[in-house]
Parts: C-alpha cells; sequence; structure tokens
C-alpha cells in the first residue's frame, strides 16, 4: 500500500501552515478574552469587535486547517458552504428579526 | 398481575371505536396473510436476500413507490373521513377528537409519507439511469435512508391502533401540541415518526447531490444534464439546508415535552411563536423540496410527448435554481397574523411574490415546447397538460395570499386549504403520476395500460375541481379549517355537499388506477424496445426493465438529449458506433445492517414516545453497534465478471 | 483484503470513490453548520429569557471555560498533525497524534460534565428558564458531537492498527480530522457568544 504515500505532499497542507494558524488562532482568541474580561469597550462595539474576531478565526482555520484552497475543481465543497453560511446567517438574523417584536 | 394486563393494555391500545377495531382485525388479517404467503411459498429467504437488503437504486426506488403508494391510500382514506363528516352541518359521523387526530394525520402523511417517499422513489428510478452512472454514490446510505423512512413511516402509522394518534395538527403548534393540552404519546409519535424519516431525507439529500455533481457519464457536463436530474439537484439542495431546521425544531418540541425545558412554553421564558418561525423555515423550502422535481418531471414528458427539444433549457435550469434558493427567504408569510413589524411583513411578502417569476417562466417554457410540437397525448402528458391550468390558478390565489392585508382575510380559512391543496395535488400529485406513468416501462418492463389510466385521468381531474373550487367560495363565506362540524344556519351545506362529491370522485380515480396497475401485470403492453415512447435520454437507450447494473459499457456523452441524437444519426446514416469493451464492472454487495439499524432507531423512537428510556438504551446502543460494525466492513464491494455481463445483456436481446 | 486491489482498476475505483465521500461527508459538516446555526438562532432569541432565575452572568465560572478553550483549540492543531503524520506514511505517528488529540478531547468533555453539574447545583438545569433550556442545548449538542468524535477516533486508531494508510483508511481520518476542526470552529462562537457575551 506503499503507492498512495507520493499523494499527500501537494494537497494537504504543511506543518508551516498548521503552526500559523494555531498561534493565529490563539491570538484571536485571547484578544477578544482580554476586551471582554476587562470592559475594555463599550457594549455594542464590544460585541461587534469579538464577533469579527470569531468570523477572523474561522476564516483562518478554514484556510490554515481545513485547506479550503486546496482540492480538485470545480469546488463543490466550497459553493455548498458559501450557501450554508449565507442559509445559517439567514436563520440566525431572520429569527432575532422576527422575534423582536414578540417578546413580552 | 391479570389486573395490571388489563390496566395497561386499555391505554396502551387505542379502543372504544368500531372504525378503529375494525383496522385493528384488517392490519392482524393483513400481516397473517403476508406470513402465511411467504411461509407457503418458502420466500422468506428470497424477501431477505432480493429486497430487504438490497442496496440497487431501483429496488429501493421500487419500495420507495409501493409504501407511498400505500401511505396515498391511508392519507387519502383520512381525506374522506373528513369530506363525509362535513357533507351535511351537525353531522355525529365523526367526534371532535377523532376529526383532529383525521386531520393532523392527513397532513403529515401526505407531505411527508407520501410525497417525500414517492419523490424519493422516482429520484432512485431515474436519476442514476438518466446520467448514465451504475448506482448512486453512496448505495448503503440510500438504503439506510429508506429504511429509516419506512420505519419512520410505520412508527407513526401505529399511532392509530397504540396509544393514539397525534392531533394537533400537522404541524403540531404549540401550545396545543404541549404536554398542557395534548398529554399522552400521540404527539410523541408524531415527533419521532418525523425524526427518524428525517434523517433518512437527509441522508438521501446528500447522496443525490454528490451522484448529479460526481457520477455523470464522461461527456455529460452539467450544461447538457436532463432537466429531471437538475430538479433533483436543486431539490436535494434544498433538503440539506431545511432538514436539519426540522430536526432542531421537533428536538426542541421533544426537549419540551419530555425534559420540562421552556422553548415552546407559554410560561418560563418561553416562546410558542420561535416555534411557528423555525418550522416554517423548513416547512416552505419543503414545499418546493416536493414540486421542483414535478418540474423537472413535466419538462422530460412535455419535451419527448412534443417530439421537440425542451424551450429554453438554461432558463429551466436558472428558474429551478433561483426557486431553490428563494424558498428560504420567504418563510414568514405562513404566519403574517401572528404579529410581528410592518417591515418584516412587508419583506417577506414580496420575497413571496417574487417567486411567481421563476415559476412563470417555467410554465411558459413548457407551453412554447409544445406550441407547434408534434403532440401524442398518452398517459403522462395528459397528466402534464392537466397540471398547467390547475397550477396556474394554485398559483395565483398564491400570490393573492401574499398580499399581506388580505391576507388577514383568508388566513387559515378554506380559502387557504384550496389554495394549497390546489398546488399540492395540481402540481406534485400529478406530476409523480405523470412520472411513475413515464418511467414505470423503464423499471417493470411493461406499460401501464391506456384505457384504465383515462379513467382514472379524468375521475381525479373533474373529481378535483369539483372538490376544491367550492372551497375557495367557503373560505371566503367565512368557513375556516379544522372545523369538524358547522350549524346549518352558516348557509355553508350545499358548497360542502359538492366538494364532498367531488373528493369521492378522485378516490375513485384512485381505484381506477389501483386495478390499473394489477391489471397491466398480466395485460399491460410489454416494453421489448427499452425505448417505448420514442424518448430523448440515456435511461431509455438501455433495456427494459433496466439491468442491475444498468449500463454494459459507461455511455459517452456528446450532447444533450444524447439518446435523442444518437437516434437521429443512426436514422440518417451518420451514426459511428463506439467499439464496445467490456470490462468487470464494479458493484457494492448488499448488506443487512441498514434494516437492522433502522429497526433499532424504531426502537429509540418508540421507548421515548412512550417515556420507555431503557428501550431507547437499547436502541441507542443498537444503532452505535451497527455503525462500528459497518465502519470495520471493509469487503463492501464486488466485480461482476465481463461472461456475466455478456449472458445478462444476452438474454434482454442485446448483443454487445 | 483486497484482492481486487491488484486488478488494474480497482484502485482507481476505490480512490475515486473515496475522493466522492469526502464530498459526501463536507456536505454532512454542512448540514451540521446548518443545526448549530438553529440552536444559535433559538438562543439568540432566548438570550434574555431567564424568567426570573439565574442568569449566565452569575453562574458561569470563566477558569474552567477559557481552559476547555484552549484545550478543544490544541487538539484540532493535532489532529491536524495527526494528518502531516498520514500523508508522510508513518502510521505510528498518526496513532500517537490521534491519541494526544481523543486524551485532549476527553478532557474537554470532562470539563464540561463538570460545567454542567456545577450549573445543576447552582440551580440552573433544562427545566429552568428558556434561556437555560436553550443553554443546555447549544452546548450540550457540541458536546455530544465531541462524544461521539472521540469513539469515531477509537475506532480509526483500531483500524489503523490493523491495515495501516490505505485509501480507506486515509479518507476516514481525511473527515474526522475536518469535522474535528469543524467542532473547534464551532466552539469559537459558543465560546463568543454564549460564555463572552453572557459574562459581558
Amino acid at each position: 500500500m506503499t503507492q498512495h504515500q507520493n499523494h499527500g505532499d501537494h494537497n494537504h497542507g504543511s506543518l508551516k501552515s498548521y503552526v500559523i494558524g494555531f498561534i493565529l488562532s490563539i491570538v484571536l482568541t485571547i484578544i477578544p478574552l482580554v476586551l471582554v474580561m476587562n470592559q475594555m469597550m463599550e457594549k455594542t462595539a464590544l460585541v461587534i469587535t469579538i464577533m469579527v474576531m470569531a468570523i477572523l478565526q474561522f476564516v483562518v482555520q478554514l484556510f490554515f486547517f481545513m485547506h479550503i484552497r486546496e482540492g480538485e475543481k470545480p469546488r463543490y465543497n466550497v459553493q455548498t458552504l458559501i450557501l450554508g453560511l449565507v442559509i445559517v446567517f439567514t436563520i440566525v438574523a431572520g429569527s432575532i428579526w422576527i422575534m423582536m417584536f414578540n417578546k413580552y | 398481575m391479570w389486573e395490571d394486563i388489563k390496566e395497561f393494555a386499555s391505554t396502551f391500545f387505542v379502543t372504544g371505536d368500531p372504525l378503529i377495531y375494525g383496522a385493528d382485525v384488517s392490519i392482524v388479517l393483513t400481516i397473517l396473510a403476508i406470513v402465511f404467503v411467504l411461509t407457503k411459498y418458502k420466500k422468506w429467504g428470497w424477501l431477505w436476500r432480493e429486497w430487504l437488503t438490497t442496496v440497487d437504486h431501483k429496488r429501493i426506488g421500487i419500495m420507495y413507490l409501493i409504501s407511498s403508494l400505500l401511505m396515498l391510500f391511508r392519507g387519502g382514506v383520512d381525506a374522506l373521513l373528513m369530506r363525509l363528516q362535513l357533507a351535511f352541518p351537525n353531522l355525529e359521523f365523526l367526534h371532535a377528537d377523532h376529526y383532529n387526530a383525521i386531520f393532523t394525520t392527513h397532513g403529515t402523511i401526505m407531505i411527508l409519507f407520501m410525497a417525500m417517499p414517492m419523490m424519493f422513489g422516482l429520484f432512485n428510478m431515474v436519476v442514476p439511469l438518466q446520467i448514465g452512472a451504475r448506482d448512486v454514490a453512496f448505495p448503503f446510505l440510500n438504503a439506510l435512508s429508506f429504511w429509516l423512512f419506512f420505519l419512520g413511516a410505520m412508527l407513526f402509522n401505529l399511532s392509530f391502533v397504540i396509544g393514539g394518534s397525534p392531533d394537533a395538527g400537522w404541524l403540531s403548534y404549540p401550545p396545543l401540541s404541549q404536554n398542557d393540552f395534548s398529554p399522552g404519546p400521540g404527539q410523541n409519535f408524531w415527533i419521532w415518526g418525523i425524526q427518524i424519516s428525517g434523517i433518512g431525507s437527509l441522508a438521501t439529500g446528500i447522496n443525490f447531490i454528490v451522484t448529479i455533481l460526481k457520477m455523470r457519464a464522461p461527456g455529460m457536463t452539467l450544461s447538457k444534464m436532463p432537466l429531471f436530474s437538475w430538479s433533483v439537484l436543486s431539490s436535494s439542495i434544498m433538503i440539506i439546508f431545511a432538514f436539519p431546521i426540522l430536526t432542531v425544531t421537533i428536538a426542541l418540541l421533544f426537549l419540551d415535552r419530555f425534559a420540562g425545558a421552556h422553548f415552546f412554553t407559554m410560561d418560563g421564558g418561553g416562546n410558542p411563536m420561535m416555534y411557528l418561525n423555525l418550522i416554517w423555515m423548513w416547512g416552505h423550502p419543503e414545499v418546493y423540496i416536493v414540486v421542483v422535481p414535478a418540474f423537472g418531471i413535466f419538462s422530460e414528458v412535455v419535451a419527448t410527448f412534443s417530439r421537440k427539444r425542451i424551450f429554453g433549457y438554461k432558463s429551466m435550469v436558472w428558474a429551478m435554481m433561483v426557486i431553490a434558493i428563494a424558498s428560504f427567504f420567504t418563510w414568514a408569510h405562513h404566519f403574517f397574523t401572528m404579529g410581528t413589524s410592518a417591515s418584516v411583513i412587508a419583506f417577506f411578502a414580496i420575497s413571496t411574490m417574487v417567486i411567481a417569476i421563476p415559476t412563470g417562466v417555467k410554465v411558459f417554457n413548457w407551453l412554447f415546447t409544445m406550441f407547434r410540437g408534434r403532440i401524442s397525448f398518452k398517459q403522462p402528458m395528459l397528466w402534464t397538460i392537466a397540471f398547467i391550468p390547475c397550477f396556474l390558478v394554485g398559483g395565483a390565489t398564491g400570490v393573492m395570499l401574499a398580499v399581506a392585508p388580505a391576507d388577514y382575510q383568508y388566513h387559515n380559512s378554506y380559502f387557504l386549504i384550496a389554495h394549497f391543496h390546489q398546488v399540492l395535488i395540481g402540481g406534485v400529485v400529478f406530476g409523480y403520476l405523470a412520472g411513475i406513468y413515464y418511467w414505470w416501462p423503464k423499471l417493470f418492463g411493461f406499460k401501464l395500460d391506456e384505457k384504465l389510466g383515462r379513467w382514472g385521468f379524468w375521475f381525479w381531474n373533474i373529481g378535483f375541481y369539483i372538490c376544491f373550487m367550492p372551497q375557495y367560495a367557503l373560505g371566503f363565506m367565512g368557513m375556516t379549517r379544522r372545523y369538524y362540524t358547522y350549524g346549518w344556519d352558516r348557509g355553508w351545506e350545499d358548497l360542502n355537499l359538492v366538494s364532498t362529491v367531488g373528493a369521492f370522485m378522485m378516490g375513485i380515480g384512485f381505484i381506477f388506477q389501483v386495478w390499473q396497475i394489477t391489471y397491466s401485470i398480466k395485460h399491460g403492453e410489454r416494453d421489448t424496445t427499452g425505448d417505448p415512447w420514442d424518448a430523448r435520454t440515456l435511461e431509455w437507450s438501455i433495456p427494459s426493465p433496466a439491468p442491475f447494473y444498468n449500463f454494459a459499457t459507461v455511455p459517452q456523452v456528446k450532447e444533450a438529449d444524447d439518446w435523442w441524437a444518437t437516434k437521429q444519426a443512426k436514422a440518417n446514416g451518420t451514426y459511428k458506433p463506439e467499439p464496445v469493451h467490456l470490462e468487470p464492472i464494479h458493484m457494492p454487495k448488499n448488506s443487512g445492517i441498514p434494516i437492522v439499524m433502522s429497526t433499532f432507531w424504531f426502537l429509540i423512537g418508540f421507548g421515548l414516545t412512550f417515556g420507555w428510556v431503557w428501550m431507547a438504551v437499547i436502541g441507542f446502543i443498537g444503532v452505535a453497534v451497527c455503525m462500528w460494525v459497518r465502519s470495520f466492513q471493509y469487503d463492501t464491494d464486488y466485480y461482476v465478471p465481463v461472461d456475466e455481463v455478456r449472458r445478462t445483456e444476452a438474454s434482454l436481446g442485446r448483443v454487445l | 483484503m483486497a484482492n481486487h486491489h491488484d486488478h488494474s482498476h480497482g484502485h482507481d475505483h476505490h480512490e475515486e470513490h473515496e475522493q466522492l465521500k469526502v464530498l459526501g461527508f463536507w456536505i454532512f459538516v454542512v448540514t451540521d453548520c446548518i443545526l448549530f446555526g438553529t440552536l444559535f438562532a433559538t438562543y439568540a432569541v432566548m438570550m434574555n429569557s431567564f424568567a426570573g432565575g439565574p442568569t449566565g452572568k452569575e453562574l458561569f465560572e470563566m477558569p474552567g471555560i477559557i481552559a476547555s478553550t484552549f484545550i478543544l483549540l490544541t487538539s484540532s492543531f493535532t489532529s491536524g498533525l495527526a494528518v502531516l503524520a498520514m500523508n508522510k506514511g508513518k502510521v505510528n505517528e498518526l496513532i500517537a497524534w490521534l491519541a494526544v488529540t481523543a486524551a485532549l478531547g476527553l478532557a474537554f468533555v470532562v470539563l464540561e460534565v463538570n460545567e454542567f453539574t456545577h450549573l445543576v447545583h447552582e440551580g440552573a438545569t433544562m427545566a429552568t428558564s428558556g434561556y437555560w433550556s436553550s443553554f443546555f442545548t447549544l452546548v450540550g449538542t457540541h458536546g455530544l458531537h465531541v462524544s461521539i468524535g472521540l469513539f469515531w477516533m477509537v475506532g480509526l486508531m483500531m483500524q489503523l492498527k490493523r491495515r495501516g494508510i490505505t485509501a480507506v483508511t486515509r479518507r476516514k481520518i481525511t473527515n474526522l480530522s475536518l469535522y474535528w476542526h469543524f467542532l473547534d470552529v464551532v466552539w469559537i462562537f459558543l465560546f463568543t457568544v454564549v460564555y463572552l457575551m453572557g459574562v459581558m
């Protein structure tokens, strides 16, 4: 079964990319943690900042851990993911929007 | 001891209604008859090897089809019972509770256990053949999907004789569906029947997306793919995004009932409106999930029976994809009257109306395909032609409902009932029937009898209008849905009686169709050519019924409607046959794990329905063991040798 | 095993088919995103439905949460290292990294169980209020996913021991690491939305 071994070099990332991803993730976790624990910003700004950090970390993992850029084309997996994220956004934002008027 | 058993049985089994006792007896008799026949003719082994453990998409498709026809029967009987009860004012044919249970099971069964499996049946029977594949991408998963659906459906139907039926409407809105108002197992049957079959539906969605994207015959680019396969892709995309929402929503409802959670309760910070919001995020895509494949069927049928290429292929694809995405942005129109801000209502009213545009494009394309075509009015085409005016009216009343201010008048009236039956029967049922008549010869090797089919067709169609047109008027006259009876003073009696007559005409149409199938098994016209309709796509290039490996050699596709082009080339004498090079065919092995694992899921559902946690635990362990065993199986496929392929083809009249 | 691997076409078929399964699994992960999205939506709507009961701010103990966050993040990294070892064809290294990942995952689950026990002792249960219902469901569903992943990991380690790195085990490890990264991503949002916003 050794014929598979030459397979991995070109499409599964390298140690370097994992280490970069790991470091970036740690940084992007620590920043919001420090901001929140020390109440360093006004509330709305804080919520937006930590959400942006979370999304950034998601992007980092997507590129450095899940190797979204690699793999054969057409990239059906990326297309599915993008569509899925649009729908997740719709579910969350839509629910909040519709239910905002139903709090009692 | 004996007293205990008696007491248990009196709550466990549904008692007290002669209709139910009749059903009990007929169920027991049917089971005994099946067991007797299987034992007498020594068919148990055959049943297990050829059907229960099969991973062949065609056989799975046939099993879906049979189950869905049985469910159509049950849902149809529910409908007729309701119409009988409403035929005259102040009738005491059904009690209020019984009526509530029946409209609940009618709706749930027709959408989830009739339309969905019939659709999956068509997916399975057609898609791999149409794209030139040997099977679906994941045959084992496909079998698992079927058995999850089947056992989910059985669990749901069991509520009829054990424990009591759900009776909180087909979508089980809280607070009515909560413990306070629906104690007892009925509502849990609803939750677990749908939950289990829903997992199967999700898996089917994934399976067909991968099949269509990755397993098309060489040369068949997406822009040359037949429209039915496109419609399946569109529908599957909606399935994978919509069904997880359903899974979560009814799981939360179950947590409310089982664990005392406060998602949709009236107290403890719960909010029943959130349930409406979530369930319709699934529910609206769901209706497009079932109707879009019907659009695909009409596109195939219209092109074949008009003997023309489909008009506006690209706009058809575009329209189906737009419908798939847009379906996720309209859900709130199902509860305009719930009370929310004007901007929410305006947004969802407009997004709903926008859907009419791609749908309109499709209708025009079908009409233009027929225009100046040489139309032959065979059964599939009849249903297609009947569909167009029916769906048009249903769509137009849909736009009326989308006008939010007016919706405050129509909401939950019989106007709404008439609207959605018109799109679901006129669109989905007519479409699937057209598809069944069209592809039947490919699966079974014979056509369904034309004459009996026409009787069925006319009874269905005339019956449909007699049944549902009066309901629009009844809606305007103030009759709302789910009334179990009404008084003489309302002035509704004439139209209700007419409506009931129409419903029974549809029932007669169904009986003609059952007769047609049984008659045609013996007397139906045999299909010896493999291409009985002179059709256009790849599935008609192979013999009927299709051999288990589908294609002896994988077809090389050069253009859209490739089989038509091949036939034209043969007629012109310009056809250059490719050299046939047979290779061993790679096939999946049968497996008993899907049915066993689904049975454990059934135990989970049954246990949690009655609150018997021990039984659910056994079920969960069983499911885990099945998955573990499957993960350790590596010997899951085999090769069909060239000789066997050659022999099979020869027996079907093809020389290679 | 696999005498049909010797067949000239067998290998291609397998390799191709394993690719299909990776795509299929990826789509499954996207549907799981929708599942968590729906739970997040419910949580967002229920965010202030305390019904007079305790709030998250009163009960969350951040040290444990922060520890589990870094544990899961590290395990996501080590599952990546496992894939690297697989690409180099080193079975033992691969199994070792999987074992590290599984140990970290187990630590995460244990911390979560501790947290839930603590919350229940403080009087916050599923039945306390809409907020706590949605909290336990959202966080618990994630924990359940991690636990299932642990079983899967153990099963795969056994298969690797028995069969080494083949087209099939390679695909399984690829899917497993995808699943594991995905669970880490979900946790990032859980950490942000539930805990950080909860104690703000």
